[in-house]
């Protein structure tokens, strides 16, 4: 009896499981959907960041159209040069590896040279700030200095130095363009390294103006283009590079520049003064008074942020 | 002097405030608070005092400690944990062995409150879950109760109070001590029951008197007794503004409308309205507990009912319950429907067509 | 009067601090420099037509409207134009502005302009008038005058609401005028009326004022189809959509104008300036602002003209070492400025110099949201600041604007005022409004 109602039960749940089973056979042939195996290979080589700067929705979409012959692995900037190699290598393409190009901010005002005239209080993020009577620094065009590039930075490429001025990292920037929109005073672009002549602030004032809110500020005084004709313009008061040019935006440029508006980017990042530019500098920054406190109430506006 | 040696303070408007902040609020219901601990040191004596001491250490202890698990600066300066400590207390029947009370307040802020993430982020009443907590794992402890006004409460504590942690509580030894001290005072016979147990399990059922309930010459939880006294320090908050009055007005309106109802279809077998509300935590519930500003609804029309939904629970469950007290759970289930509740009633925003749609998602 | 019925549900009651109510209207001596911005009002900036070195008249038009939503400027002295150049605004941006000196022989009693006959004018005319004056909103929003007379194709105005209230703490300028220029407020109701066609017009004063009630009654001519209406005193009694549920118990529709709803809102302050200037068919050159708090040495009601720098009326009016933050506007709402080398503009009502004390309390630590819900029985239009908080700090902020009304926020500042954790909330809403703005533009 007992054995007979067992083996009827097992005999039931054996025939359900088969039916069962057979659905889902039947269920995978028929939904089933290729996929291209290469598609999980490279994107395992990407690096998972899904920044965006190649322009594609994510790694896996990348992945999907570097296959598809629609984008160069080259094209993310993320990976290593060797990641790159590795992924044209298995997939037999070019990688078009293009030149490395990082973020840059068009500013050198930190606090040590940019005067903060007014306290700012409340949130503690640059976009707060710069909806609050600007944010409170006397220069209204350049840097804030709290930071909001460093927060959004997928690749802890950018910090801030000791006087509230970000700092890119370029060995570790992958130009993801995270920082330019985060920006709220739009400081930050992408550029080649190999666009070394770089135009460190964007103020619109002029000479005596400029002067009283940045030491470093260009006070349009045009030598700059004077001594690269070819390829740097003046734009109201502002210099511009022409890139196009790029061959003639030589480092004789800086040289002449009194404020250090116009510094020669070196390949591995470091920013470098002309002669007479770091020698006004130095002369702003010692013997004066001790450099511009740090607002300590700000940053504990940013502690209760952070504990609340 | 010129202004231009100090810096103007910009910053985004509104460039006033109201004074009232959060660790304000906090401070003054536990402010309000002590009078009823005052009154429950008063009606039980040395263990009492240590109870309420004992739960409020713990909590703040245990809030401390999660900060700086958390490696967060640590936020026992607000008084929420205070509130919640002293809540505990005021709700555990004097007799409370303190091991227990100091699990219960463990269990309660650590589980409630430290893990959703702090003040503001709990769902439910951190005290009550304390507490509900207790109730389960040590039911006979947490229904053991003591007459009010015992000769020789401060001279001496109650057996219980003091048991070594993970013993059971020696029940038997507190009804003899209890015999003997109201011996002591001319009075025999105590049935260890609470004005609502002895309408619940009496044969027949009884009634306290009214008077006797209001001003708390009865038995009970550390801080329920003293209707009038709670009543009193509730009032203390909705002037000051720190408590929203429809909360307990529609808890009390709940539980009087539904007693109210069963009362009037058999008067020998349901109690008074009026002895729903003064007997048991119903009171100390609707202005201290119910009306935790975090764990209620949001809106004007969800709070009216988030308060009736418990007041009519707490009679349910004293009614058909197993237990004669349902105030706990019944806010406890309150809680859980608040954010329903709240989003359930969003007010019509001003210029728009009301949408016809009750849950948002 | 019932008071109590003409009021809308929620918002907050702050401390009214009306210290200068009893204050006269004062004019302060003319400033040595003026700066006037280009850009003052919601619109195109004007474009300049003086160069460095002209010699201007007192209110000579120096710069012109550029396209419908946009007003000229005029000159606030006689005087020679020193630059047309950068300067610092209110919003802590540097704008185009033009800087004039003013010329000490000059004749500074002569205004420029010419008497004209309005009645011979069509509405149309009279709205290019009203443009001609470069008059914007002086209650603070510096919306173009003329392009609120102008409604939409196919909507048209039959009920004015005037703007009586002054329901921002502090401020006492329209209180003032009503009190001593109510003749002249009433002239330019009538003119606006004609020029749009409104049948009626109500004058809404908060019921603390029962001053201005008198003054503003006695005013009205008799038979004009003008009262006034007095209403319940409570922030923020004067905004336009409180307004129209105050006065006509009608909401305007969501992302509306009150013109689809048969209204238009007009200031005290501007319809004062229309009832000056457009007989004599001169442009807005000064205006009346109160300067009071704490840091202040004389409080008071002050005539002043456009453009001067803020340092110059600190000067005259004495301010005390202690003040630490100068708003322009109400404490509600206003800006709070970060120099005193901003000129005035058109659209400050006031100067506020608070002290440390007067600026907040609970130290200004922000704690978490403990859902008292006080903002949301403070908010005048039924949001859910808390949840919208929430969603900002997540950075949530097409949620918000999608599907929690977040654009029909006017930041009137009721939830973050009564907030017990100190939460910025209307900061946070200024961030979300900004983002999803930038958002919209880059799409």
């Amino acid at each position: 009896m007992l054995i007979s109602a067992l083996s009827i039960a097992g005999g039931v749940m054996l025939l359900l499981g088969l039916l069962l089973a057979a659905v889902l056979a039947i269920a995978n042939k028929k939904l089933y959907v290729y996929e291209d195996p290469r598609i999980d290979e490279v994107e395992a080589q990407l690096p998972s960041a899904n920044c965006g700067a190649c322009g594609f929705a994510g790694c896996r979409a990348f992945a999907e159209a570097v296959i598809r012959g629609e984008a160069a692995p080259g094209q993310c900037t993320a990976s290593s040069a060797d990641t790159v190699e590795s992924i044209a290598a298995y997939l037999g393409v070019d990688a078009g590896v293009g030149e490395k190009r990082v973020a840059r901010l068009a500013c050198s005002g930190g606090d040590n040279v940019a005067r903060r005239f007014a306290h700012y209080e409340g949130r503690y993020s640059c976009r707060a700030a710069s909806l609050v009577a600007g944010g409170g620094k006397h220069c209204t065009f350049g840097c804030i200095g709290y930071g909001d590039c460093v927060a959004v930075c997928p690749f802890d490429a950018l910090h801030m130095n000791e006087h509230m001025l970000p700092v890119v990292d370029e060995a570790k920037c992958t130009a993801c363009g995270n920082c330019v929109v985060e920006c709220p005073k739009h400081l930050f672009s992408i550029h080649p390294i190999s666009h070394q002549l770089w135009v460190s602030c964007s103020t619109r004032l002029r000479g005596k103006d400029a002067k009283a809110a940045c030491a470093v500020a260009c006070i349009g005084c045009g030598l700059c283009a004077k001594a690269a004709p070819e390829a740097v313009s003046m734009d109201g008061n502002l210099p511009v590079v022409d890139y196009g040019k790029n061959e003639f935006a030589v480092r004789e440029a800086i040289e002449n520049c009194p404020s250090g508006a116009i510094l020669w980017v070196e390949r591995d990042g470091r920013r470098v003064l002309g002669v007479k530019a770091a020698a006004a500098l130095e002369k702003v920054l010692n013997p004066p008074e001790a450099p511009l406190k740090k607002t300590s109430a700000s940053e504990a506006e940013q502690k209760s942020e952070v504990s609340g | 002097m010129s202004t231009e040696a100090r810096p103007l303070i910009i910053g985004s408007s509104p460039h006033i405030r109201v004074k009232q902040s959060v660790p304000d609020i906090m401070f003054h219901v536990a402010l309000a608070l002590l009078p009823v601990a005052a009154f429950a040191v008063w009606s039980f004596g040395l263990s009492a005092l240590l109870l309420l001491l004992t739960t409020t250490a713990a909590c703040v202890a245990t809030e401390h400690t999660a900060c700086l698990i958390a490696r967060r600066s640590t936020t026992i300066r607000d008084w929420s944990v205070v509130v919640t400590g002293l809540i505990l207390g005021l709700t555990l029947p004097p007799s409370t062995p303190l091991w227990m009370a100091v699990l219960g307040s463990i269990f309660g802020v650590s589980v409630t409150k430290s893990l959703f993430g702090g003040l503001g982020y709990n769902c439910f009443n951190p005290a009550l879950v304390g507490r509900a907590f207790l109730q389960i794992a040590f039911p006979i402890p947490l229904t053991t109760w003591t007459p009010p006004d015992l000769p020789g409460r401060f001279s001496s504590l109650l057996p219980t109070t003091l048991t070594f942690p993970f013993l059971r509580a020696d029940t038997a030894a507190l009804a003899d001590y209890i015999r003997t001290a109201l011996a002591s005072g001319g009075v025999d016979g105590w049935s260890g029951a609470t004005p609502l147990s002895m309408w619940k399990f009496a044969e027949v059922p009884q009634f306290e008197s009214l008077p006797r309930l209001f001003l708390g010459s009865i038995a009970g939880s550390t801080g329920e007794t003293a209707t009038w006294l709670i009543i009193l320090c509730g009032l203390y908050l909705i002037a000051r503004n720190m408590m929203n009055w429809r909360i307990p007005a529609g808890m009390l309106l709940g539980a009087f409308l539904l007693s109210g109802a069963f009362w009037l279809s058999d008067k020998t077998h349901y109690p008074s309205p009026m002895f729903m509300l003064f007997s048991g935590g119903l009171m100390f519930g609707a202005l201290f507990m119910a009306s935790d500003m975090v764990a209620s609804p949001m809106t004007s029309a969800g709070v009216w009912i988030y308060g009736f939904f418990i007041g009519m629970v707490t009679v349910i469950i004293r009614i058909f319950g197993a237990l004669p007290e349902g105030v706990m759970f019944a806010i406890l289930l309150g809680n859980a429907v608040s954010p329903l509740i709240t989003s359930a009633t969003q007010p019509r925003t001003y210029g728009l067509v009301r949408q016809k749609r009750w849950i948002k998602q | 009067m019932k008071s109590y019925v003409n009021s809308f549900p929620h918002g907050v009651h702050p401390p009214d601090c009306k210290y200068t109510a009893d204050a006269v209207i004062e004019t302060l001596p003319l400033p040595p420099e003026v700066t006037i911005l280009l850009s003052q009002h919601i619109g195109a900036p004007a474009k300049a037509l003086v160069a460095k070195k002209s010699k201007v008249m007192r209110g000579e038009p120096i710069a012109e409207a550029v396209g419908f939503v946009s007003v000229p400027m005029h000159a606030p002295i006689a005087g020679t134009v020193t630059a047309v150049d950068y300067a610092l605004n209110p919003r802590g941006e540097m704008a185009q502005a033009i800087k004039i000196k003013i010329d000490p022989d000059a004749d500074q009693e002569e205004i420029y302009g010419t008497p004209r006959d309005l009645a011979s004018l069509t509405p149309d005319e009279l709205i290019r008038a009203v443009q001609e004056t470069g008059t914007v909103g002086l209650g603070g929003a510096a919306f173009p005058t003329h392009v609120k007379m102008k409604p939409p194709a196919g909507k048209s105005v039959d009920t004015l609401i005037v703007n009586g209230c002054e329901c921002e703490p502090y401020l006492t300028t329209d209180f003032r005028i009503m009190v001593e220029e109510s003749d002249k407020i009433i002239t330019g109701i009538q003119l606006v009326m004609e020029a749009m066609g409104a049948k009626e017009a109500f004058i809404a004063i908060e019921n603390n004022k029962p001053e201005a009630l008198e003054s503003m009654a006695k005013a009205i001519p008799a038979g004009a189809p003008i009262s006034v209406r007095s209403l319940m005193t409570k922030y923020p009694q004067g905004a336009e959509k409180m307004l129209s549920r105050a006065v006509l118990h009608k909401d305007v529709p969501s992302g509306g104008l009150p013109s689809d709803i048969g209204v238009g809102c007009f200031n005290v302050a501007t319809l004062l300036q229309l009832g000056q200037l457009l007989p004599k068919g001169q442009g807005l050159i000064e205006r009346v602002i109160t300067v009071s708090g704490g840091g202040v040495e004389r409080p008071g009601n002050y005539r002043i003209p456009l453009g001067t720098p803020i340092r110059y009326i600190m000067e005259q009016v004495g301010i005390r070492p202690e003040a630490r933050k100068i708003i322009s506007g109400g404490p509600m709402m206003g800006m709070s400025l970060s120099s005193q080398d901003i000129p005035l503009t058109k659209g400050m009502s006031g100067l506020l110099v608070l002290t440390e004390e007067e600026m907040r309390d609970g130290g200004g630590t922000v704690y978490p949201c403990i859902k008292c819900a006080r903002c949301v029985d403070a908010c005048p239009i039924f949001l859910n600041p808390s949840l919208l908080g929430l969603l900002a700090r997540k950075a949530r902020y097409e949620e918000m604007a999608e599907e929690h009304h977040l654009n029909d926020c006017f930041e009137c500042g009721c939830c973050t005022y009564v907030c017990p954790s100190n939460i910025p909330l209307v900061q946070y809403f200024r961030i979300a409004k900004a983002m999803n703005r930038e958002r919209e533009a880059a799409k």
